[in-house]
């Protein structure tokens, strides 16, 4: 197998001098499911958007698909969904999904084609030719990772893509992106702070502790795949968001209470 | 239902511009009933020469000035085609030559600090005391008469399409831009997908100043030509008669305001066609 991201000794100092990451070490192989979990303040968000070029580390090296992270983003190795949608309001839904297909010179037929596909996907086929503002929160974040997913990159960065939704429209986006996963054979690196989310979608769970952020535990999830509602249910499926939890509050060590 | 429902929204709007004609026809024929009764001296003395009757001004376009000359509503109507075509010209060079200095006030900050204080003081300097200069520079040079009045109604109308499009260049989401560079997009594409669309009602709204203000320097720019044929023109021609024929330079008036109004209308349906994908942006 080889590593999709390989980040190694990575710190972040922004200016003010307020260090959000300290000496990162990370492997993600090709296909993992990854999420970076942490209280705000861990820099979670810092080293997603550096895997991505979107900022630089201060001291470090990133890899992506073998290639420095600048590389990877000029070839456009990976696809980003943020925590907004930020979709172009000017565009219908279609052209939305289109844009980073336009950017990369597609044909236009090769394009709307590809578009059906992606919307398809997302389950939004038939609206193509809404604007943004006609969707609800949860239909915007399809689209947004129909866009992510529409130049078939091997990496997609999700930014806490399901924060600003409510818990039923995420507990069914979430196993509508672990059929997407499966599907498109995409790695995925995952930042959230929902502890259920990250152990229910990820194969596993970065657990990073702040000032400075840090990884302070990596917890493997070999629960059965494909993940359903029972899952949730699985007494296996407890105790690893207990192993977690316990990761996020003590720091990684466990601690006796009597 | 939707059609009858905008059937009915017009004929309340229609109404409503009816009553809102009413009641200044009212205020200005009230004002000048009281003003004549009591003789008022302040703030002017009110008579039928500092203040006609609305419907004396209204008669004098269906009427000839003298015996020599046409329906005065003849002879404005082609003042104001004549000034349309100044100013529209000058509007089209404003918003272009605006547009061009705040996109690259926007792309350098350098330039910005650099230029931006001119940008402004240009603005501080009487178009009166312009208007001569450029009438002189382009006649030298045997440019026709009426694209000097233009260059001088640019003059009016680039500044605020140059701010608008310098604040709306900036005005996209941070968020928009991180998305554009995960793209690996170059400035040029970042320019025309992203802010160039983001800053379009900004850009309108700047449109719409400058659509009234193209008019106002075309009227201006007239006198120191010595164009005769436009609004500016007939303006002067009539203030010279005003102690006996007020009613013909008011009538004048209300026809450059008809073309003031008709200038800012073409903006307002460019806009609705142009931004309708976000119809929370149209004013």
């Amino acid at each position: 197998m080889t590593n999709v991201v390989e980040i190694q000794g990575v710190s972040k100092q922004f200016k003010g001098g307020t260090v959000a990451l300290q000496d990162i070490d990370l492997q993600i192989e090709q296909g993992e499911f990854v999420s970076l979990i942490g209280p705000s303040g861990c820099g979670k968000s810092t080293l997603l958007r550096i895997i991505g070029d979107l900022i630089e580390p201060s001291r470090g090296t990133v890899a992506v698909n073998g290639k420095s992270a600048r590389q990877a983003r000029r070839d456009h190795d990976y696809g980003i969904v943020f925590q907004d949608a930020v979709l172009y309001n000017w565009r219908t839904v279609a052209k939305n999904v289109a844009l980073p297909l336009e950017l990369a010179g597609w044909p236009r037929e090769r394009r709307q084609q590809r578009v059906e596909e992606m919307l398809d996907l997302v389950e939004l086929r038939g609206f193509g030719d809404h604007h943004p503002w006609q969707l609800s929160g949860g239909m915007q974040q399809r689209v947004s990772i129909a866009r992510a997913l529409s130049f078939e990159p091997a990496l997609l960065l999700m930014d806490e893509p399901f924060g600003a939704l409510d818990e039923m429209t995420r507990e069914r986006l979430n196993a509508e992106l672990l059929q997407i996963w499966e599907a498109s054979g995409a790695t995925i690196v995952f930042v959230t702070h929902s502890i259920a989310e990250a152990v229910f979608l990820s194969t596993r769970v970065v657990v990073m502790s702040p000032r400075p952020g840090r990884v302070s535990k990596v917890i493997p999830i070999e629960l059965a795949q494909p993940r359903t509602a029972e899952t949730r249910e699985d007494p296996r499926f407890f105790e690893l968001a207990t192993e977690v939890r316990e990761a996020l509050h003590f720091g990684g060590q466990v601690e006796v209470i009597a | 239902m939707v059609r009858a429902a905008g059937v009915g929204q017009g004929a309340r709007r229609a109404g409503l511009l009816l009553l809102v004609l009413a009641v200044l026809w009212g205020a200005w024929e009230g004002f000048r009933a009281l003003g004549v009764h009591y003789h008022w001296q302040h703030p002017f003395p009110v008579d039928s020469t500092s203040m006609p009757h609305i419907h004396d001004m209204l008669r004098a376009l269906f009427e000839h000035p003298n015996a020599a000359s046409p329906l005065l509503i003849v002879t404005l109507l082609k003042a104001a085609a004549f000034t349309a075509k100044e100013a529209a010209l000058g509007f089209a060079m404003g918003t272009v030559g605006g547009f061009v200095i705040g996109a690259a006030l926007a792309h350098s900050r350098m330039l910005q600090r650099g230029f931006l204080p001119y940008v402004v003081a240009s603005q501080t300097v009487p178009i009166l005391a312009i208007a001569p200069m450029v009438v002189i520079w382009f006649g030298s040079q045997h440019v026709t008469a009426w694209v000097s009045v233009a260059v001088i109604a640019s003059y009016l109308t680039f500044f605020p399409v140059a701010i608008a499009t310098l604040r709306g260049l900036h005005a996209a989401d941070h968020r928009a831009l991180e998305l554009m560079r995960s793209y690996a997009a170059g400035t040029w594409t970042v320019l025309w997908k992203l802010r160039f669309p983001t800053a379009l009602p900004y850009l309108f709204s700047a449109l719409k100043i400058s659509a009234t203000a193209s008019i106002v320097g075309a009227i201006i720019g007239e006198s120191p030509s010595s164009i005769q044929g436009g609004l500016g023109g007939a303006i002067l021609n009539f203030a010279q008669y005003y102690t006996f024929q007020p009613q013909n330079l008011w009538a004048t008036n209300l026809i450059a305001a008809l073309l003031g109004i008709a200038f800012f209308l073409v903006v307002v349906l460019a806009e609705k066609i142009v931004v309708r994908a976000a119809p929370e942006n149209v004013a």
